[in-house]
C-alpha cells in the first residue's frame, strides 16, 4: 500500500516535473503580429515596381538614411550626423554605430553609394535630385558625400521620402543590380528579416525580429526614431476579399487590418476591441486624367469646360459614404498638408452649368466627336467614379461619349498609348493618388506639365514647370507656401487633370490585443507594436 | 485495356499542343501589360518602356512563342514575371490547399448526395423526394459565396467553432487541416451535392423501372439490396462522370470560395495572373488543367469497366 502510493507520488513528482521542463517552451511561444495590408507582396524589390506594397515590404526589410516623423518632418535614420557647406551644394553624411546587414556584415557607405544611385534611376524624386547632383561619393567606410551642381532644397526630403519608391539602402551586391530587373537576395539592414522559404506569393509573406538591429535612442515617430521591434514574427496574411478581411479581424484572426472597406467601418467601429486609427495626411485624392495629346482636350477651353460639368460632391457621397471619411477638398496637392491651397479654384466650386460648358466646348471647336473614356469596373473606387462622372456628363447632351468598360489592367496598358482615340488611344480615364504623394509638387507627378516627359496625358505648360523648379530650390516653407499657391492657380487655368474629393481609409486594429500602432499617411511600420 | 490507355494517352499529344497555342496567342493578343503593371501609377511612359524591354516583351510574338514552346518541351513551365519564383514552384504551394479542398468538398457532397438522390428516387413523388429536391434546386440556385458568408457569421463569428479563413497544412496536423477546410467544403459542396442527388435521382429512377428490378423484387430480395447492389451498381456510369468532372473543375476553377474563405489554391493562383498579366503562370496553370482534365476523362473512362462489363468489350 505504502509501496503504491510512494509510486503514485513518484508518478506525480514525474509527471510535474514534465510539465516543469516543458513549461519554458509555453514561454518561449513566439509572439506574431498577424496583419492583412491593402495588397499581397508578390514582388520583393521596392526599386523595380513603385507599388507601395513593395514599399510596405522595403520598409520590414530595409533601413533608410532618413526618414519621416509623426509631422512629416525629415529626421535621420541611418545616418548619424551630416554637415552642409555654406553654398548648399555639399553634403557630407556619416552613418550611426551598429548598422550590419541580416548577413552580418556591415552597411558601409559603399552599399549606400550604389543604393542611392539604383533608386535615382527609378523614382521620380530621385531622378529630380540626380539631375542636379554632379558627384555622389563614398569618403570613408561611414562617410559619404554629395555634392550638387546648384542648391536644390530637398536633398534631405527626397531621403525620407515614404509612400512609393522609398530610398533603401541594401547591399551593394544587390544595389548594382540593373533596376529595371529584380533581385535575387533580400538582404536588408532594417528591424526585420525576410523568411524566403515561408512566402507564398498571393497568401502569405514572413519576417522574423532581426536580433542584430540596434534602433536608434530617439522615441518613435512616423517612420523615424527608435524602430524597436516587440514581437518575434509578423505575418501579412493576405485576404482579397474585405468582408472576409473585416470577419477575420472580428473574429481576432488577425491584428491588424490596413485598408478595410469603407462600407465595413461602422461594422468595426461597434466591434468592441476594434480601433479606427487615420494620421491627418492620410487618404486618397481621385484623379479625371484628360488626354492633352488630342481633341478636344488639347484645347485648354475643353478643359476648363470639364470644371462646370463635375460636381466634386457626388463622388465622395458614392466612395465613402461616412461623412467622417470625407474632405470635400479643392488643392491640387491635398487636404490637411502644408502645401494645401485653393488658390484659383473659383472655376470648379461654382455649381455645374451645361451652358457655360458647352460654350466653352465650342470655343474649342468640339463638333460631337466621340469622346472616349477607359472605365475600369473592377476598382474599388475608380468604378463608382466612372460612374458617377459618366452620368454627369450624360447630362450635357451635346458631348457624344464613348465609354470603353474594361478591367484595371487594360486602362493601365491603354492610357500609355499615345495614338488618337480612334486607333486606340483614348480621351479620359479616371485614377488616384495619396494624399501624401501628391503634397509635395514634385512628387505629385500627374499635376507636371513636362509635355513628353509629364506622366499619361501629356500636359505641357513651361510656366508651370518654371514653378515647380522654383518650389523645389526654395529653401523653405513660407516660400513653398507661396509657390504653391502659384502652381494651383497655374494649374487651375490650364488643367492638367480634374481632381475629385479627397476621402480616408483609416487603419484597423485589434486595440485588445495590440498596443503601439504608430500613426502614419502610408507604408504603416510594424515596429513599436506589443502584443498582448 | 492497355492498348486503348496507351491509345487514350497519345491523343492527348495534339490536345495539348492546340491549347498552348490558343492559350499562347489569346494572352498576348488580349489588351493589358504586365509592364505597366510593374511599374505602378506613379511611372512614367519611359519606365514601362525599360520595364517591357527586360523582360523581352518587346520581342516579335513568334519570337517569345518559340521560347515557350522550347521551354515546355523541357518540362519548364517558365518563372512568374511578379514572384520572380518558378510556375512549378507556385504550383506545388497551392496543389495540396486545392486537392483537401476538391477531396473534402467531393466527400461531402457524395456521402450526403447519393443516398439523398436515392432515397428520392424510391419514395419518387413523395414529400421525401419533393423536399430532395427542393433542397437540390436550392443549391443550385443559392451563390456559392452566400453560402460561405453565412457560414462564416454563424459558425465563426457567432459560436467561433471554427476558424473565418486560412488554410493549415497537413504537415501541421490533420486537426487543424479538417478544421480550416470544413467551412469551405460545405459551402462548395452544396452545389455539387444538389448536382449529384439530381443526377442520381434521374439515373435510380430509370434502372428502377428496369425488369431486372422487377425480377429482384418478385424473387423477395430485400428493399435495401435491390437499390444499392442491384439498381445503384447500374445507375453508377453517369453518377461516376458527374463526380470525375467535378473533381477537375473543383482543382482548377473555384476561385470564390478560395477568395471567401482564403484558401490559398489554384484557383487564385490563376485570376491573380490574369488580373496582373503574368502570362507565364496562366499559361503554366491552364497547360496544367488541360492535362488534369484529359486524365480524369481517362480514369472515368477506366472506371466504366468496373460497374458495366460491357464497356469492357
Amino acid at each position: 500500500m505504502l509501496n503504491g502510493s510512494r509510486r503514485r507520488w513518484g508518478l506525480a513528482a514525474s509527471f510535474a516535473a514534465g510539465l516543469a521542463l516543458m513549461s519554458p517552451a509555453v514561454a518561449q511561444t513566439p509572439k506574431t503580429l498577424k496583419v492583412t495590408m491593402h495588397a499581397d507582396v508578390r514582388t520583393l524589390d521596392p526599386f523595380w515596381t513603385t507599388q507601395t506594397i513593395a514599399g510596405i515590404h522595403g520598409m520590414m526589410v530595409y533601413d533608410t538614411l532618413f526618414s519621416s516623423d509623426g509631422d512629416l518632418k525629415p529626421q535621420p535614420q541611418m545616418v548619424d550626423k551630416w554637415d552642409v557647406s555654406a553654398d548648399r551644394k555639399v553634403y557630407t553624411f556619416t552613418l550611426r554605430d551598429g548598422l550590419k546587414f541580416h548577413d552580418g556584415s556591415p552597411v558601409t557607405s559603399k552599399d549606400v553609394v550604389a543604393s542611392m544611385n539604383r533608386w535615382g534611376k527609378r523614382d521620380g524624386a530621385g531622378k529630380q535630385l540626380f539631375g542636379y547632383t554632379a558627384s555622389l561619393e563614398a569618403k570613408d567606410d561611414k562617410t559619404f558625400v554629395w555634392t550638387l551642381k546648384e542648391p536644390y532644397g530637398l536633398l534631405i526630403e527626397s531621403l525620407a521620402k515614404i509612400g512609393t519608391s522609398i530610398p533603401f539602402v541594401m547591399r551593394e551586391k544587390e544595389a548594382l543590380v540593373d533596376p529595371f530587373k529584380q533581385i535575387e537576395e533580400v538582404v536588408g539592414s532594417g528591424p526585420f528579416a525576410f523568411k524566403k522559404e515561408e512566402w507564398v506569393p498571393g497568401s502569405k509573406t514572413v519576417y522574423e525580429k532581426f536580433a542584430g538591429y540596434v534602433p536608434r535612442k530617439e522615441p518613435p515617430s512616423g517612420h523615424a526614431g527608435g524602430k524597436v521591434v516587440k514581437v518575434d514574427r509578423v505575418e501579412f496574411i493576405w485576404l482579397s476579399d474585405p468582408q472576409t478581411a473585416q470577419a477575420a479581424l472580428v473574429a481576432g484572426e488577425i491584428d491588424y487590418l490596413e485598408n478595410p472597406q469603407p462600407d465595413f467601418l461602422p461594422i468595426l467601429e461597434s466591434t468592441p476591441g476594434v480601433k479606427l486609427e487615420q494620421h491627418p495626411a492620410m487618404g486618397t485624392m481621385g484623379i479625371i486624367q484628360l488626354n492633352h495629346l488630342h481633341p478636344p482636350f488639347n484645347n485648354v477651353k475643353a478643359r476648363q469646360a470639364m470644371y462646370h460639368l463635375i460636381n466634386n460632391a457626388d463622388y465622395l457621397n458614392t466612395i465613402a459614404a461616412d461623412k467622417k471619411l470625407q474632405k470635400l477638398c479643392y488643392s491640387y496637392f491635398g487636404c490637411g498638408v502644408d502645401m494645401e491651397t485653393d488658390a484659383g479654384s473659383e472655376i470648379y466650386r461654382a455649381p455645374p452649368d451645361l451652358k457655360k460648358a458647352e460654350a466653352l466646348f465650342k470655343e474649342a471647336g468640339y463638333n460631337g466627336e466621340p469622346i472616349t473614356i477607359l472605365h475600369a469596373t473592377d476598382h474599388q473606387y475608380i468604378n463608382p467614379a466612372n460612374l458617377v462622372m459618366i452620368q454627369q456628363l450624360r447630362k450635357a447632351s451635346f458631348l457624344k461619349l464613348d465609354v470603353q468598360a474594361m478591367d484595371w489592367g487594360s486602362v493601365v496598358s491603354r492610357r500609355a498609348k499615345k495614338e488618337p482615340p480612334a486607333q486606340g488611344g483614348w480621351n479620359i480615364f479616371i485614377t488616384g493618388t495619396s494624399v501624401l504623394s501628391s503634397s509635395n509638387p514634385i512628387t505629385h507627378v500627374s499635376v507636371g506639365m513636362g509635355c513628353d516627359k509629364a506622366w499619361f496625358g501629356w500636359p505641357c505648360d513651361q510656366k508651370f514647370e518654371d514653378l515647380r523648379k522654383q518650389w523645389a530650390f526654395a529653401q523653405d516653407v513660407d516660400t513653398r507656401k507661396k509657390l504653391a499657391v502659384e502652381l494651383s492657380k497655374r494649374a487651375y487655368e490650364q488643367v492638367p487633370y480634374i481632381s475629385f474629393a479627397q476621402w480616408v481609409n483609416p487603419v484597423a486594429y485589434r486595440s485588445d490585443k495590440i498596443s503601439g500602432v504608430l500613426p502614419v499617411p502610408s507604408v504603416p511600420p510594424m515596429w513599436n507594436i506589443e502584443k498582448k | 485495356m492497355t492498348t486503348y490507355i496507351l491509345r487514350r494517352l497519345l491523343a492527348t499529344i495534339p490536345v495539348m499542343a492546340v491549347v498552348a497555342l490558343f492559350v499562347f496567342f489569346l494572352l498576348h493578343l488580349t489588351p493589358g501589360d504586365p509592364a505597366a503593371v510593374i511599374a505602378g501609377d506613379d511611372a512614367s511612359p519611359a519606365e514601362v518602356d525599360g520595364i517591357r524591354r527586360k523582360l523581352g516583351l518587346d520581342r516579335p510574338i513568334w519570337e517569345q512563342f518559340g521560347l515557350y514552346v522550347w521551354n515546355l518541351l523541357r518540362g519548364d513551365l517558365g518563372t512568374s514575371i511578379f514572384s520572380n519564383l518558378p510556375v512549378m514552384t507556385l504550383v506545388k504551394q497551392r496543389l495540396e490547399p486545392s486537392l483537401v479542398l476538391a477531396v473534402a468538398t467531393l466527400t461531402v457532397a457524395v456521402v450526403l448526395a447519393i443516398p439523398m438522390g436515392v432515397l428520392a428516387a424510391w419514395k419518387a413523388r413523395s414529400a421525401i423526394d419533393r423536399v430532395v429536391m427542393g433542397f437540390s434546386v436550392l443549391g443550385f440556385a443559392v451563390p456559392v459565396f452566400l453560402v460561405g458568408y453565412l457560414l462564416i457569421y454563424v459558425f465563426a463569428i457567432q459560436l467561433r467553432w471554427l476558424p473565418v479563413q486560412g488554410y493549415q497544412p497537413l504537415a501541421n496536423g490533420i486537426g487543424g487541416t479538417l478544421r480550416s477546410i470544413t467551412l469551405p467544403a460545405l459551402a462548395l459542396g452544396m452545389t455539387y451535392m444538389a448536382l449529384i442527388a439530381r443526377i442520381t435521382r434521374a439515373s435510380m429512377l430509370e434502372v428502377l423501372s428496369e425488369d431486372y428490378i422487377r425480377t429482384a423484387r418478385a424473387k423477395g430480395v430485400a428493399t435495401s439490396s435491390v437499390l444499392l447492389r442491384h439498381a445503384l451498381k447500374n445507375a453508377a456510369v453517369p453518377i461516376v462522370t458527374v463526380i470525375g468532372i467535378g473533381f477537375a473543375l473543383l482543382i482548377s476553377g473555384v476561385v470564390i470560395t478560395e477568395t471567401v474563405f482564403n484558401i490559398p489554391g489554384l484557383g487564385r493562383l490563376t485570376v491573380d495572373a490574369i488580373l496582373k498579366r503574368d502570362y507565364p503562370i496562366i499559361q503554366g496553370l491552364i497547360i496544367l488543367f488541360a492535362a488534369s482534365k484529359v486524365l480524369v476523362n481517362l480514369l472515368i473512362d477506366i472506371s466504366y469497366t468496373l460497374f458495366d462489363p460491357r464497356i469492357r468489350q
